[in-house]
Order: structure tokens, then C-alpha cells, then sequence
């Protein structure tokens, strides 16, 4: 069955600047007929060495140096050479304007699959999502980062770079519980944010210096016995109290601590929303390019090509593959985002027993809303179908290492199809897959030292790198720091100390 | 409105150096142990080419603060094909966040090494660095060589400057004559037509212009053949070839007697490599000679030459011999610049030193261009040593001596080489 195909986009399978930009107006074209806001977004040509240095810089197309991205790098390299992986097709940027990399030895379908995927799918996903809109600043983050960069760059130069590289290692290896979890943010721009950073400098300063005033202070009398609380609240981003209270910093220190926490904030959307976000994008494309060889715009070589690739990525391996390496987010995320427009077009019995709101409702307008409203999280335990359970065969086990086998808890049945869901959206929380540390206490009163405690969940210990992860944070605080775990059952106790050794040093 | 596509190709490339460059600056001690590893691997002739690195992958991980093994965990797979609810399965070996019949990665601490390739100079850098030479001596050695451009014939393009006039306008002129051959030939033909026409009586007048005609257009279609033209252009050519073009033969001579142990060669490879390294930026072709000896010497590979130990005694004298006679069979001294490099541990028999003196004033110098001898060890210089100090004094700039320790003595041997080539 061959279609007459006239009026083809391009039918080389070369690029050219010129042929980009018209797939690029036709995919747009396509995009805007099925509503898809976006930010206005531009692509840009860039070779395999350029994409492997994006990816050792998380994408940005600036970034402060630092040993790790070296190593990321050099990672990424050799796996590139050894032909272990391709090249990721693509890296999108959440900005405004959104930029898009598109890598030249690929062909021609390739960057239209990249610009489909990228450009509009990711693209208008940034703009939509509700976690993105709060936590990231699309038109300033390019200018923040430049700033970061400079302001790195300076401190190297003016404090040499191995202070520098210890603060950023320290500041690193907290990154992860450096991030607001439920706090809001506020947008910044590069000259709002050069002028904060030297009024900030000098207060911050004074605030610290005034909570360790040395001279006693007699209208303040706490009870004895009843020692006064610092801070008032547990606080569970750790980085954020390190810039604000940790005694000994100088204020380059306090906003390179910044500098890093801001921008791990800036892509803790992303981990959050990875699933919906990318099974979204490759959503887009997929419908995008099916729309435009249905209007008779793209040849059989391009869909075969196309439909390949597509495939490729959304494959899901079972877990006795031995390609297996857990659920591969673009395939759930593709599947559940096609299941709910299948839901919303042609509904069984099951799915409207389950999804009574919106079987049948116009799959446009659900998808709105699912986009905009929920995170991998909450996405997955609402909109999870049995029908995808039973497509996916999923099934939970679980690892109890108290009992002496592994045991499967729930399949993919009528029993399972709750537990399951419910399982399946806490695997992506990033909330409890990160180890839930907050401070604790800080003794005001004798030696500043600084209480970290760890509330154990489902009785998992810390991985042995928080002996490493330790001496950072005792050298960001200076003095003393102790971690303490706190099990289910309310019993404390302490795992670590680490003495400063600054302190040490100014003893001595 | 069409969409904005940046080229950025040709932008800063190599964003990533310094990264790269703080990583192997952070790691530098795990790097240098793995490029002294590399260097015992490797042979003198390849120590410029870079190679790959591995260290261990404990060393450079990031720790954060995670979640370890243990406590209850409860995750979802894909694929059942046999689970039903209430199922119990052993745990796999090996770890156990994979799920059953997934491949469990061993976690944590039996991480792989990391591996990775150092370019040509940071090779090069590492390695230098261990051997403590001046920052001019490394900049002499790591350059690239010159070139210089020479003629090479001609081409058919290139720059209007290269023009090669005599070349273009014979080649124009050959063009003309070739292209107009056959015209000219018909026309002859027709012109001796036109003179017996011409001859005939009664005049056939019809018969007379058409000649006259065709001459006519003949003589146009030779005329319009060009002058010149761009197939006849022709330009000078020039190419670019390394300028050091002469060649010489590196002689590297070691005591393989007992008591030169691993150490003690590891530091005589080093001894070699750098003297190698250093005739190869002078010289475009090298040719490398291994000499090992006990109480006789004999020709041997690389490989051979640095992984065999013997027993015994020791007589120097044999490998110089032995040299000599490789010389005088294989490089007649007046094409070839000629190095040696002797190590030992000094051990030497008695009589024999004075023996090994003679043979190296008296034959071996007059034909070479430096002959580099280094003693490692640690103890009294020994016999062989006193009599080339005799020799040192008085051969200076074609001899040097010198006792070594640690790696980082040998350079005293070179600045001697190196002062020579920099005036």
C-alpha cells in the first residue's frame, strides 16, 4: 500500500540549515494546531565533542570549572569510543528562549526527531509544568549561570584554585539535600542578583557574627535544664544552613555555597518529573511525526528511519534481560501519556470504573492537565492503568532483610493493581530515595558544634560514604559535627564525629 | 518567521580541557602510579603516543550522603513470567536492589577502574615531571617538529603567487598545437585543392569558393583556439617536511647480572626513554640497538633486553666489544650519528675496567656522537666508575657519567646534551 507522497519537506537525508528549518516549520506548525504552548526556542549545530562536553557540564552551555565535570567527561569519552553508547540525540536547555543541541553527524530524520522531541515536546513541558514555573527561572538561568561562572572564576583567582575546588567538593557532596523541598523560590535576574550578592555578602556577615557574639549577654535568661533550641525547626536543607549560619565562612564561601545550591534547586524539577517529562517529549514526537506523514509531508525512508530510532528508546527490557537496568523512564512515560489518550478516546469498562473523570473526555484538555498539575509521583499513582500494569507485567518485590527471602508482594491482578500503583509512584519519590537528614541542633552555648540526624525510613542505613560526606560538612562548619540516627521506634543514637580541625588548630 | 539555527561548530572547542586538566591535576598522584605502570609496559620506541590510564574508580567517586543496603525495600520490575503473589525467591547473589535474575552490580567498593586515554603532552607532562627536568629542557622535547616546505614538482591548483609561468605557457603552447593538429593538416589538404583548382584550365569557380570557403571557417576554428587557458595553469608546489632529516642509532647497554634488580632497570628504562626521546626530536630516523651482558654480551630485542635476569659475573668490556663490532658492520660513522647509553650497578671485574677504559677512548668515542654512562647504586662508586672518571675529564661534551639513586638524578646527564644542542 503506497501512498502518493508530493509534497515532501526534503527528501535528502543530508542536512542543511535550510532543510532544518523547514521541518522545524512544519513540526511547529503541527505542534500549534494541537495546542502546544511553548517557549520560543533555537537549535543549535554542534559537534560529538561539543555534545559530550555539554553532558559533562549537565548540559549548560556555561559552567564553572571543576574537577568532576573533567571526570564526567572523560567518562562519557571513552564509553562514546568504545562504542559502548551513542551520544544521547539530544540535550535541551530550560530557558527562554529554549535551546535545543542538535548533534551533526546526525541525519536528517534524526533532527527532525530531535527538533519534535526537544524543541517542542521538553520545551513545552518547561513552560507548562507547575514544578518548573515555581523553582525555575527559564528567562534568567543562562545569566545566573554566567554570573556563577565569573564569580568562581574571580574567587580562584583572588583565593587560589585549590580553596576553591575543596569548598565546591564540600558543597558538592551536599548537593542533593541542598534543595527546598516545599519553600518557594524567587525568580532572579543577573543584575538583581550581582547587586543581592554584595548586599547580601555584608549582612549575612553580620547576622553570623551577631548569633556567635563572644560578649555574654545578661538579658537573655534561659532556665537551666531547658536549653534553647538551634535552629527553632529541624532544617532539611542542609546547604541553605550552611550559607547562613555556619560561623567560619568568609562571604565568597557563603555565596559559592550559594552559587551551588541555587543551581541544584534549578534541576530538582527535573529529577522529579523525569517519567512525565521525557514520556511527554517522546509523546510529542512521536505524534507529531505520524500527523505529519499522514498529511503526506514525510517519506516511507523517513518513518522506517524514524520508527527505529523511536524504538530503540522506548524499549523496555524485562528484568531477566540481561539488558535489564530497571524501569527505562521513556518507555512508562511514552506508554502511560499514549494510555491516557487511548483512555480518554476509546475507554473500556475497566477504565471507567478506574478513571471515571476523564474516560471519554477530550484527551487534549486531560493531558493539560495532567502536564501542568502533577509530578512522576502523584502522575503515576493517578494515572497508572491495569490495562498498563498487565502491558508492562509489572510485579513487586520486596527486600526485607530481616526476613530470609525475596517476596513478591504484588502482580499485576486484581489484588495487585493498588498495592502496585502505589508501590510503583514511591519508587519515584525523590523525596524518600534520598536519605532524610536535617539539623538538628546546634549547641549555642559551648562548642558550636553542629548535630546532623538521619531519620532512618524503612530501617535503611547510610551508605559508608557519609564517613567522607562528614568531613566535608565538618569542614564547611568548622567546629565539631556529630550525625545521629534516629530508628522508627524513637531509639537515637550517634553514628559519626568528626572533630574540626580548625578548631584544633586554634587550640594548639 | 523562520527559527533560529546557531552553527556553533566551530566554536571554542575543547570546552572540557580545563576540567580535564583540574581532574588529572587533582589525581595526579594515582596518575603518575599509573603512568609509571604504563611505562614499565611499554617500549622505549612508543613512550610518545598517548595511552590509556586506569585508576581506581574508588578513589575519584563523589560520595553524598545515601540510602546503603539493608532495611525494607520494595520495588517494581517488568516482565513477570512467572511470579504470582505470595511468591518467595532466593535473593540473588551479589546485591540485591536488582531483583531477581537482574543483573546485580557489585556495589560500592569492587568499583572498576577508571579508565581513561591522556593525550601525547599530558603523557609526556607526567612523565617529565617525575624526572624533574627544567621547564625548557620538557618544552624541547614535547615540541612538535618543524617543518620546512620544499619544492615538489608542480599541480594544477593552488595560489595565483605559485604561478609557474615557463610551466603554464608550455603547457598552453603543447595544448594549441595538440587542439589544432587536425585542422591544420585539412587545411594544407584544402590549400593544395585550392592551388590545383587554381591550376586547372577552364577554372571551376563553384569549385574555387567552396575552397576558399571552408579555409575561411578553418582558419576561424584555429584562430579560436585559446591562447590560454585555466587547464594549462600550472603552480609551483610545495610541501612540508620535518626538517631534522638525518638519522642515528641509539646503543643501550645493561648489566643483566644478578644484582640488577626490577628497580634498578625501571630506572635504567627511564634512562633510555629520555635519551630516546630526546634523539628522536633531533633526528628523523632512529635506530635502537640492545646490548645486554654478563660475562658476554649479545644483540637482543626490547623485550628481552628488559625482562631477563642471569647470574653471575660481570665483564663490561664484552658488551663494548660487541658494539664495536656492530658499528663497524651495520653503521659506518659517517652516515650515522651515533649515541650509547650504558647502565649498570658498577659491578665489574677487576681487570676488566681498565680494559673497558681503552676499548672506549681508544675505538668506541672517536666514532660516536655522546656516550651517556649512569651507575645506579646506592653504595661506594665502584671500579668501573673511577676509570671513567679518568675517561670523563678527558672527553668532556662527548662523554658523561653519572651516579643515580633515584629517577630524578638522571637529568644531570642530559643537561649536558641539552646545553650542547641549545647553543
Amino acid at each position: 500500500m503506497t501512498r502518493k507522497r508530493k509534497h515532501l519537506i526534503a527528501d535528502s537525508s543530508d542536512w542543511t540549515p535550510e532543510s532544518i528549518a523547514r521541518y522545524d516549520a512544519e513540526i511547529g506548525r503541527v505542534a500549534k494546531a494541537y495546542g502546544l504552548d511553548c517557549y520560543r526556542h533555537q537549535l543549535e549545530i554542534i559537534t560529538a565533542e561539543q555534545m559530550m562536553d555539554a553532558y559533562a557540564a549537565i548540559g549548560m552551555p556555561v559552567y564553572y570549572h571543576h574537577w568532576s565535570f573533567g571526570k564526567h567527561f572523560l567518562e562519557t569519552e571513552n564509553r562514546y569510543k568504545r562504542g559502548h553508547m551513542g551520544l544521547a540525540y539530544e540535550i535541551v536547555i530550560n530557558s527562554d528562549p529554549c535551546i535545543a543541541y542538535l548533534m551533526e553527524e546526525n541525519t536528517l530524520t534524526m533532527q527532525a526527531l530531535v527538533i519534535a522531541h526537544a524543541a517542542y515536546g521538553h520545551n513545552s513541558f518547561f513552560k507548562g509544568n507547575h514544578l518548573f514555573r515555581q523553582w525555575t527561572a527559564a528567562d534568567a538561568i543562562i545569566d545566573y549561570i554566567v554570573f556563577a561562572r565569573n564569580y568562581i572564576a574571580d574567587c580562584e583567582e583572588r583565593y587560589g584554585v585549590d580553596s576553591v575546588e575543596d569548598l565546591l567538593d564540600a558543597c558538592h557532596s551536599l548537593a542533593n539535600l541542598g534543595v527546598d523541598r516545599y519553600k518557594r523560590s524567587a525568580p532572579l535576574s543577573l543584575d538583581k542578583e550581582k547587586n543581592n550578592q554584595r548586599e547580601r555578602e555584608a549582612y549575612l556577615q553580620l547576622q553570623v557574627n551577631d548569633l556567635w557574639r563572644t560578649l555574654p549577654r545578661h538579658d537573655v535568661a534561659t532556665p537551666a535544664g531547658e536549653e534553647e533550641r538551634f535552629p527553632l525547626e529541624p532544617e532539611e536543607n542542609l546547604l541553605y544552613f550552611v550559607e547562613k549560619h555556619a560561623p567560619l565562612l568568609e562571604p565568597w564561601q557563603r555565596e559559592i555555597v550559594r552559587i551551588v545550591r541555587k543551581i541544584n534547586q534549578y534541576f530538582y524539577p527535573q529529577r522529579q518529573t523525569q517519567v512525565m517529562n521525557e514520556g511527554w517529549a517522546c509523546f510529542w514526537h512521536f505524534t507529531l511525526l505520524n500527523t505529519l506523514y499522514d498529511e503526506g509531508r514525510l517519506s516511507d525512508g523517513f518513518m522506517m528511519e524514524f520508527l527505529h530510532s523511536h524504538t530503540n528508546v522506548v524499549m523496555q527490557p524485562p528484568y531477566n534481560s540481561s539488558w535489564y537496568s530497571g524501569i527505562n523512564p521513556y518507555a512508562l512515560g511514552f506508554a502511560l501519556w499514549r494510555d491516557i489518550r487511548r483512555i480518554c478516546e476509546n475507554p473500556t469498562d475497566e477504565d471507567r470504573e478506574w478513571f471515571p473523570a476523564i474516560a471519554g473526555s477530550d484527551w487534549r484538555e486531560t493531558f493539560d492537565f495532567a502536564m501542568r498539575n502533577f509530578k512522576d509521583e502523584s502522575f503515576i499513582a493517578q494515572y497508572l492503568s491495569p490495562r498498563l500494569m498487565r502491558e508492562f507485567r509489572l510485579f513487586a518485590i520486596l527486600d526485607d532483610d530481616s526476613l530470609g527471602k525475596l517476596r513478591i508482594n504484588a502482580i499485576h491482578d486484581e489484588h495487585g493493581y493498588r498495592a502496585l500503583r502505589l508501590k510503583l509512584s514511591e519508587q519515584y519519590n525523590v523525596g524518600s530515595s534520598d536519605p532524610n537528614i536535617q539539623v538538628w541542633n546546634v549547641n549555642l552555648r559551648s562548642d558550636r558544634s553542629l548535630t546532623l540526624r538521619h531519620f532512618a525510613y524503612h530501617r535503611r542505613p547510610l551508605a559508608d560514604s557519609y564517613e567522607t560526606v562528614l568531613d566535608n560538612m565538618a569542614r564547611l562548619w568548622g567546629f565539631t559535627v556529630r550525625l545521629e540516627e534516629q530508628r522508627p521506634d524513637g531509639e537515637i543514637r550517634q553514628i559519626a564525629e568528626r572533630k574540626s580541625e580548625r578548631r584544633r588548630n586554634a587550640t594548639n | 518567521m523562520t527559527v533560529r539555527i546557531i552553527d556553533r561548530r566551530q566554536d571554542s572547542r575543547n570546552k572540557s580541557s580545563i576540567n580535564r586538566s583540574r581532574f588529572i591535576r587533582r589525581f595526579k598522584g594515582q596518575i603518575r602510579k599509573a603512568v609509571a605502570d604504563a611505562i614499565a609496559q611499554r617500549g622505549i620506541r612508543d613512550l610518545e603516543s598517548s595511552g590509556k590510564i586506569g585508576i581506581p574508580g574508588k578513589d575519584i567517586s563523589e560520595p553524598q550522603f545515601r540510602h546503603g543496603h539493608g532495611g525494607i525495600r520494595e520495588t517494581v520490575h517488568p516482565g513477570n513470567d512467572r511470579f504470582h503473589r505470595g511468591d518467595e525467591v532466593d535473593r540473588p547473589a551479589g546485591g540485591s536492589q536488582n531483583g531477581p535474575g537482574g543483573r546485580a552490580s557489585p556495589d560500592g567498593e569492587g568499583m572498576d577502574d577508571f579508565v581513561f586515554t591522556l593525550t601525547r603532552d599530558e603523557f609526556l607532562d607526567i612523565f617529565f615531571d617525575e624526572l624533574a627536568l627544567p621547564n625548557l629542557i620538557k618544552r624541547q622535547l614535547a615540541r612538535v617538529e618543524d617543518f620546512k616546505r620544499v619544492r615538489a614538482g608542480y599541480t594544477q591548483t593552488g595560489m595565483p603567487t605559485n604561478i609557474n609561468l615557463i610551466r603554464t605557457m608550455r603547457g598552453a603552447a603543447g595544448r594549441r598545437v595538440a587542439v589544432g593538429a587536425p585542422y591544420a593538416s585539412r587545411l594544407r589538404r584544402l590549400q593544395a585543392e585550392l592551388e590545383q583548382a587554381l591550376d586547372e584550365i577552364p577554372l571551376d569557380t563553384l569549385e574555387i569558393a567552396r575552397l576558399q570557403h571552408e579555409i575561411a571557417v578553418l582558419r576561424a576554428k584555429r584562430e579560436a583556439v585559446p591562447f590560454i587557458d585555466p587547464f594549462d595553469l600550472r603552480y609551483s608546489n610545495r610541501i612540508r617536511i620535518p626538517e631534522p632529516s638525518t638519522q642515528a642509532v641509539m646503543f643501550c647497554l645493561m648489566d643483566i647480572s644478578g644484582s640488577m634488580d626490577e628497580n634498578k632497570k625501571q630506572i635504567a628504562k627511564r634512562f633510555f626513554m629520555l635519551l630516546y626521546l630526546f634523539l628522536n626530536r633531533s633526528y628523523e630516523h632512529i635506530e635502537v640497538v640492545f646490548i645486554r651482558h654478563h660475562t658476554v654480551a649479545e644483540e637482543v630485542d626490547e623485550d628481552a633486553f628488559f625482562h631477563s635476569r642471569d647470574t653471575g659475573g660481570t665483564v663490561v668490556s664484552s658488551a663494548l666489544k660487541l658494539m664495536h663490532e656492530i658499528i663497524r658492520q651495520r653503521y659506518a660513522s659517517n652516515l650515522w650519528n651515533i649515541y650509547g647509553a650504558q647502565a649498570s650497578d658498577g659491578d665489574n671485574w677487576d681487570n676488566d675496567s681498565s680494559v673497558c677504559r681503552e676499548i672506549l677512548s681508544e675505538s668506541l668515542l672517536p666514532l660516536l656522537q655522546y656516550f651517556a654512562y649512569i651507575e645506579i647504586n646506592e653504595g661506594q662508586p665502584q671500579n668501573l666508575w673511577l676509570e671513567y672518571e679518568q675517561l670523563a675529564t678527558r672527553h668532556t661534551g662527548h662523554f658523561a657519567i653519572q651516579r643515580i639513586k633515584e629517577i630524578s638524578d638522571i637529568y644531570p646527564v642530559f643537561r649536558e646534551l641539552f646545553r650542547k644542542r641549545l647553543a
